[in-house]
């Protein structure tokens, strides 16, 4: 049994009751303020990039219901949205587009409808610009090359060669971007977002206007789904919605029809990568050289960070002696690629594990006695940017899964299955995550929080996190709640905003509950060492002897309840406030050495995935998967249960039927859920196990030794490509198939045809 | 007239709304009802939906449907039921608790789509399984859970479920008995919408009104309003037209209306040949198979549509009427040209009759896609063999995604006549110059339809498993 009365407990998302009744409010929700204007963003409809020859906006202006026309001329100060303060993502085009959705003018209209109807008016002729459109074509360095190369590294002697294309992914967020922005006294602006980084759409629309940071308030309750997509791209939909707002003095709104909202926001980077390899004698990595180049899109956003994080993963779990893992970050006319679970790193984990599953092809061995045998150990532990390892649970993770999943007898069912059936082919693989937790860029570990105590016992709680579906939320009420020992219930949980608690980091890179949760308890500590004090005059008893626990507080027999010591406080001038504060500790890295210790600690698990192939159509479905994954100590196991079983999916959607389809014109032509597909129900088996590993606690001091689990479970789906990659190797027995991802079905098909010829 | 339509105990009446109104916008707009999101506003991920009850001998048949490209007059006569309607005094329906216990939701926004598609699905008839609950969510994007948890709650919440719909079932019947069964028309002359009660009418109305637009389920017209900006100001809606949508069966052949939906084609189009049903399974989600009509897809003369190849292979004939005239063609002379049909104005696809399988005859279909459900084919290939001591003695073949038209194979299937299974694996399909898009490459639909003839023969030849869907 825990010790703990709320940590640990499966307890349901504080917002379930309202999501399942239609009373959860997201933007789009909220009751409209009178008077409240609706923004559409307009842009060139064919074009992709060149400078703007023409800009009517005529038909725009006199279309029923507009209220007015914006282009960048009439922006107040900055006019630039980007994340890192790079001055090359306007707000709204500055003279010439470089992508193709690229926001020329916003309509405001008395309606959504309206404003959408408008915005399809415009007549924009542009000088066009042949676009450089993918990655084989581009030669432009967005951001300079960067790379770790072990001492001594020789390319010589790497006799294996592959090389990989690996898709980028939109992010469906099924609530759109929207941003509702209210003009407030003396110039100030409330503005509701759906962001992961409230703080940043403060700045943005502060530097917009050119207004004080004081002066803007910024709130999100909710998201209805973020996973990176509403990290940086989020504020330029914030930023029209308050230049409507200021420029009228009306509320106005700017909901994205799906549509643009795909045309016009940022995905997960696609890759390609090209590696050599070497083997020892005892199936060891001797070395690797590989070479990534990410496509940017048309500015830098976060793809330094993101391409960081792919280097940082280049290993995933595997111990390289000698490696150069180098990175180009590629400048296209295509939409600025952004934030995405995972971050960079399931690029780089990826090309990890197809270059173990072609190795193991190559040298006719199974992929997992490969996959063991290069696993970091106590004796070979130092990653490529010199952090130590310095917690071993994936051998166990591993050879536990092995065993639940039954591994070694179904290989050999399989080996059977597939001699005897000409059409249909199955595969198998176990593959491992291990994931960096922390922001790369040090400075950005950190978080605060705000709770009050009122004099009933209740209690508020603020954090700087905010809430896309993951459970930040309810875990830090669990916290709070077992540091004053009561019920979750009586922890008011309030929306995350800029004014309660301020210079925030996003809620990304997994550190939500890490950070917040640790913020949120030092505010709580803070607290309950005052009311501790007062506690144990009333009931003559030293601190020590105190504990806080079922609506209580209890010293051997004697006992006040927790309401009626909050009221003491109160009639005894003692604050029941307090802010707390986290930064994460140990953590230090230094870019231009390539050396430190960028991650607090590792989030493992690993996954085994069985798939059936059609070898004439390339069909595919996932029978079976297994999962051990290590959340530390949960903190509630129903929540990390559903970030693992949702991550994966997500994962695996990535790399089998989300496909992004980009014309030679720089459009994107698979901008709908009509074009673009996830997974839906049917694609996930119904023999679908997944455990949390049993773990002794994080071996790194978090809270309540648990660990981060938003990005880590994605890349558990790396096993699915995995499969589908063995099932179409089976054809032909030591040939490396030539596939891609995502696996589509005329992606394994050219795969197949490849074994054939 | 009005529209009428029954909502939260009380018949509902709108006296004036834009004909081309979108049933989720009236709720989030005109009524502030706001519980059903907006996803994608194009059918598609099922955040908006709602179910709608019809009175059916005697019980209330509730059915799912996408509420964004629904337009707000097709629910006349119906009952309405949104996310907000399920909760009673405080207490969660059973489906609403289900989800919860479960852990079914994480950012909560599709989440009001699927306990409505679950809603109706517990008020089907007939037992529940886990197929069935897959089946009655695959119209439902989720990007957090993965699914797990909301099938599971599924199954629990569904199977015997009670609730209060089931006890006032008897009410909500006798309150849609008050509504008017003759035809409706609101609006005016220039600006209306119409729903009449007949074919007989409806016939008649098209013929007199022929600029106007004909709807069936909408399903396509809807995202000509929401996402192309086709401002529709007369609408001539077929689905009160019971007569319109009837299926009826003689000895070799099934007679079905053009109105009927997918899913209520779909047992005896299972009946008549199962590959039929398992692809018509797989066509839009379980909203978009209760919306769309078997004839909208053909009237809508889509490249794409998977009804047409199956039922041309099939020798299915196409009746056209115009007023009272009626027209009679072998369906696959419809298909004239890319965006081109033999359809006349005010004239409307009446009905399709499908020839039964002679003992002899052996019907393949296949559909291939990115995602298996609620996706729009890359390929669909269709083929009817007659089969005599392992000789093909006749074939038809059909294609989806291949032509500008859904089209047969002719040269393909001059080749294929008169050889025997084995041989037949020789035959090269090459009646097709396909193009590339985004579902697919030019090369990769070429080979998948000779690789789908390839299958069909080797299925024929009675291999064990072709397939990797069971």
């Amino acid at each position: 049994m825990s010790k703990h009365q709320h940590i640990g407990k499966a307890i349901a998302h504080d917002s379930a009751a309202l999501h399942v009744t239609g009373a959860a409010h997201y933007i789009d929700d909220l009751p409209e303020v009178e008077g409240t204007l609706h923004v559409a963003p307009g842009y060139a409809k064919n074009d992709a990039c060149g400078k703007i020859l023409k800009l009517d906006l005529a038909a725009v202006r006199a279309a029923s219901g507009v209220v007015a026309v914006y282009t960048a001329q009439d922006i107040p100060h900055h006019n630039d949205c980007s994340p890192v303060g790079a001055n090359d993502d306007p707000i709204l085009a500055k003279g010439r587009i470089d992508f193709h959705g690229q926001v020329i003018f916003a309509v405001v209209a008395q309606s959504h409808q309206q404003a959408r109807h408008a915005a399809n008016l415009a007549v924009i002729e542009i000088e066009i610009e042949k676009p450089i459109v993918n990655i084989a074509q581009s030669k432009t360095d967005l951001l300079p090359r960067y790379a770790f190369t072990s001492k001594g590294f020789k390319r010589s002697s790497l006799p294996y060669e592959g090389n990989l294309t690996i898709g980028g992914q939109e992010h469906f967020y099924l609530e759109g971007q929207v941003a509702y922005a209210i003009p407030q006294e003396k110039g100030g602006m409330f503005v509701h977002s759906s962001t992961q980084h409230p703080t940043e759409i403060q700045h943005c629309v502060a530097a917009m206007l050119g207004v004080d940071d004081a002066k803007i308030t910024c709130q999100c309750r909710r998201m209805g789904g973020g996973f990176g997509g509403k990290e940086s791209q989020a504020s330029q939909w914030a930023a029209l919605a308050a230049l409507t707002a200021h420029k009228t003095g009306r509320p106005a709104k700017c909901r994205l029809d799906r549509d643009d909202d795909m045309m016009m926001t940022g995905k997960r980077h696609d890759f390609e990568v090209s590696y050599k390899v070497a083997l020892d004698k005892a199936l060891r990595i001797a070395g690797v050289d590989v070479n990534f180049s990410a496509r940017c899109g048309y500015s830098a956003d976060l793809s330094a960070p993101i391409c960081d994080r792919a280097m940082f993963h280049a290993d995933n779990a595997y111990f390289y002696p000698n490696y150069h893992i180098a990175t180009k970050r590629l400048k296209t006319n295509t939409v600025s690629n952004t934030a995405f679970r995972g971050f960079g790193g399931p690029q780089g984990m990826v090309f990890a594990e197809a270059m173990m599953e072609r190795l193991a092809i190559q040298h006719g061995v199974d992929t997992l006695v490969l996959r063991k045998k290069n696993l970091y150990s106590k004796a070979r532990n130092t990653t490529p940017y010199g952090q130590k390892i310095d917690e071993h649970v994936l051998a166990e993770i591993i050879t536990t899964l092995e065993k639940t999943s039954a591994y070694q007898k179904r290989r050999k069912t399989i080996a059977k299955f597939n001699a005897t059936s000409p059409i249909i082919k199955k595969g198998l693989a176990l593959t491992p995550v291990k994931f960096g937790i922390s922001f790369t860029n040090t400075m950005m570990n950190q978080a605060g929080a705000l709770v009050h105590v009122y004099s009933d016992g209740s209690v508020h709680l603020n954090h700087g996190g905010t809430e896309m579906g993951q459970g930040l939320y309810i875990k830090v009420a669990q916290v709070v709640a077992e540091i004053f020992g009561i019920d979750v219930s009586h922890v008011a949980i309030t929306a995350t905003r800029t004014d309660k608690v301020p210079n925030t980091s996003p809620t990304a890179a997994s550190s939500g509950a890490d950070m917040n949760g640790m913020a949120a308890r030092n505010a709580a500590l803070i607290i309950r060492a005052r009311m501790e004090k007062l506690a144990a005059k009333l009931l003559k008893a030293k601190v020590s002897a105190l504990t806080f626990a079922k609506g209580k507080v209890v010293a051997g027999n004697k006992s006040i309840s927790f309401a009626d010591l909050a009221n003491a406080c109160k009639a005894e001038r003692v604050s029941l406030s307090s802010t707390g504060y986290y930064a994460t500790p140990e953590i230090h890295w230094d870019r231009a050495t390539g050396i430190g210790r960028p991650f607090f600690y590792f989030a493992n698990g690993a996954a085994c995935s069985e798939v059936l192939v059609d070898t004439l159509t390339g069909e595919m479905r996932v029978i079976r998967i297994d999962i051990l994954h290590d959340v530390g100590k949960s903190l509630n196991p129903a929540i990390d249960i559903g970030q693992i079983e949702g991550g994966f999916v997500q994962g695996m959607g990535w790399l089998t039927t989300e496909e992004l389809v980009f014309d030679e014109q720089g459009r994107l032509r698979t901008h709908a859920p009509s074009t673009y597909k996830i997974p839906c129900a049917s694609d996930v088996p119904e023999d679908f196990r997944v455990a949390l590993f049993q773990s002794k606690g994080n071996k790194a001091d978090t809270i309540y030794r648990s660990k981060a689990v938003g990005e880590p479970p994605l890349m558990l789906a790396i096993s699915v490509w995995c499969a589908v990659l063995n099932a179409v190797a089976s054809l032909q027995p030591g040939k490396v198939p030539v596939l891609h991802a995502p696996a589509t079905p005329e992606a394994i098909m050219k795969a197949v045809k490849g074994m054939r010829t | 007239m009005a529209l009428e339509f029954l909502w939260r105990g009380k018949i509902m009446r709108v006296e004036q709304f834009g004909p081309d109104t979108m049933l989720l916008d009236f709720l989030r707009l005109t009524e502030k009802s706001r519980g059903t999101k907006e996803g994608c506003n194009e059918g598609d991920c099922g955040a908006c939906t709602v179910v709608l009850g019809e009175a059916i001998d005697g019980r209330m048949k509730y059915q799912a449907v996408n509420a964004c490209i629904l337009f707000l007059g097709q629910i006349h006569g119906k009952e309405l039921i949104t996310v907000e309607d399920l909760a009673e005094g405080g207490k969660l329906h059973p489906v609403q608790q289900a989800m919860v216990d479960f852990h079914a939701s994480q950012c909560g926004f599709c989440t009001p789509g699927f306990v409505m598609s679950l809603f109706a699905l517990g008020h089907s008839s007939g037992p529940i399984s886990r197929d069935d609950v897959v089946t009655a969510i695959a119209g439902n994007l989720c990007r957090c859970t993965g699914y797990r948890p909301i099938i599971d709650a599924g199954l629990k919440a569904c199977i015997g479920l009670r609730d209060k719909f089931s006890a006032d079932e008897q009410k909500a019947i006798a309150a849609l008995q008050s509504i008017s069964r003759d035809d409706l028309m609101v609006g005016d002359a220039q600006n209306f919408f119409a729903a009449p009660a007949s074919a007989a009418a409806l016939a008649q109305l098209a013929a007199e009104r022929p600029q106007a637009r004909v709807v069936s389920g909408a399903t396509d017209i809807g995202l000509w309003v929401t996402k192309q900006f086709r401002t529709q100001k007369q609408i001539i809606y077929t689905g009160r037209a019971t007569d319109f949508a009837a299926i009826t069966e003689s000895v070799d052949a099934l007679h079905i209306g053009a109105g009927a939906t997918y899913s209520a084609a779909l047992a005896a189009l299972t009946k008549l040949a199962p590959d039929l049903g398992s692809v018509i399974a797989r066509i839009g989600s379980v909203q978009v198979r209760n919306s769309g009509t078997i004839g909208g897809n053909i009237a809508n003369g889509s490249p794409i549509g998977d009804m047409p190849p199956m039922l041309i292979a099939l020798g299915a004939g196409l009746t056209l009427r115009h007023g009272e005239i009626e027209r009679h063609m072998a369906l696959e002379d419809f298909f004239i040209d890319y965006g081109k049909q033999d359809r006349k104005a005010g004239e409307l696809v009446w009905a399709i009759d499908v020839p039964k399988l002679k003992s002899n005859q052996y019907f393949k279909a296949y559909k291939i896609s990115k995602r298996f459900d609620q996706d729009i084919s890359a390929v669909m290939g269709a083929f009817l063999f007659t089969l005599e001591n392992q000789t093909i003695s006749h074939v038809r073949i059909a294609f989806g995604g291949m032509a500008p038209t859904p089209k047969r194979a002719f040269k393909t299937e001059a080749a294929l006549k008169g050889k025997n299974l084995q041989d037949a694996l020789q035959v090269t399909l090459n009646d097709y110059a396909p193009i590339s898009d985004m579902r697919a490459s030019a090369e990769y639909r070429s080979e998948t339809a000779q690789a789908l003839l390839t299958k069909a023969l080797m299925e024929l030849q009675g291999l064990a498993q072709s397939r990797v869907l069971a």
